[in-house]
């Protein structure tokens, strides 16, 4: 699975994207931020305040309650600031 | 039509090529969001967008699509900027092509203001006292809110 990391959130884990296999127990995006929490401090930081986490599968706004099934590419980014 | 872009645009040259060939039209409005200083001491010296290319084109497309289904209008456009941008620089045009006024305007709100909330771009504001990404306003979410409810002029 391609993971991308914009803004802030790129900044505090210090990459842009990367390629990951998944643990079988992560299926949902809340999942998968638990798993990023204990990959280390950088990450830790950078989704201690999941709830500033916004989350894309395959390019489409989701909720953190969202399935990762089919997800092909998932983006983090703090809540957009454009226009 | 939507265009995601570093470089400048001219709004004059826009709203011409928008209204050309169609007689149709008879109202056309533009909002062009620029970079705003901010107060001394701390003023803003440049201004950072970045954004999520791929994803950003496919959110402005359904915007429009969206305000093309819910308002009857013969044209629009959005072009956003991305890159370095200093006070006074052009961000963001939209425009909206209608026979009649109220379309025009009110499609013009409605694109901005899920602009703001859905389009995946943050801003890095430079200042004298250092770097900071700008946070979300509430009154974004807010706008894009009510028109969840509202409805529709002819």
């Amino acid at each position: 699975m391609k993971l991308l990391y914009f803004a802030w959130i790129r900044e505090k884990t210090g990459r842009e994207q990367e390629d990951i296999d998944l643990p079988q127990n992560v299926v949902t995006v809340n999942d998968l931020i638990s798993w990023q929490k204990q990959r280390g401090p950088e990450f830790e930081d950078a989704f201690a305040q999941s709830d500033l986490v916004r989350v894309a599968i395959n390019q489409t706004h989701v909720q953190h309650s969202e399935s990762l099934e089919g997800a092909q590419e998932v983006a983090f980014f703090p809540p957009v600031t454009g226009g | 039509m939507i265009r995601v872009q570093e470089q400048d645009f001219d709004v004059g040259r826009e709203i011409e090529k928008l209204k050309s060939g169609n007689h149709e039209i008879g109202a056309i409005v533009t909002f062009t969001g620029t970079v705003r200083s901010h107060d001394e001491p701390d003023a803003l010296a440049s201004m950072h967008l970045e954004h999520y290319p791929g994803m950003t084109e496919n959110e402005l497309k359904r915007i429009e699509a969206e305000a093309q289904e819910r308002w009857p209008l013969q044209a629009s456009l959005i072009i956003h900027r991305y890159g370095t941008l200093y006070p006074g620089d052009n961000i963001v045009l939209v425009v909206t092509a209608s026979k009649h006024r109220g379309a025009a305007f009110e499609s013009a709100e409605f694109l901005m203001d899920y602009l703001k909330t859905n389009a995946p771009f943050w801003k890095k504001e430079m200042r004298e006292s250092g770097e900071n990404w700008v946070e979300e306003r509430a009154s974004d979410q807010d706008s894009e809110e009510r028109w969840k409810q509202s409805g529709v002029a002819e």
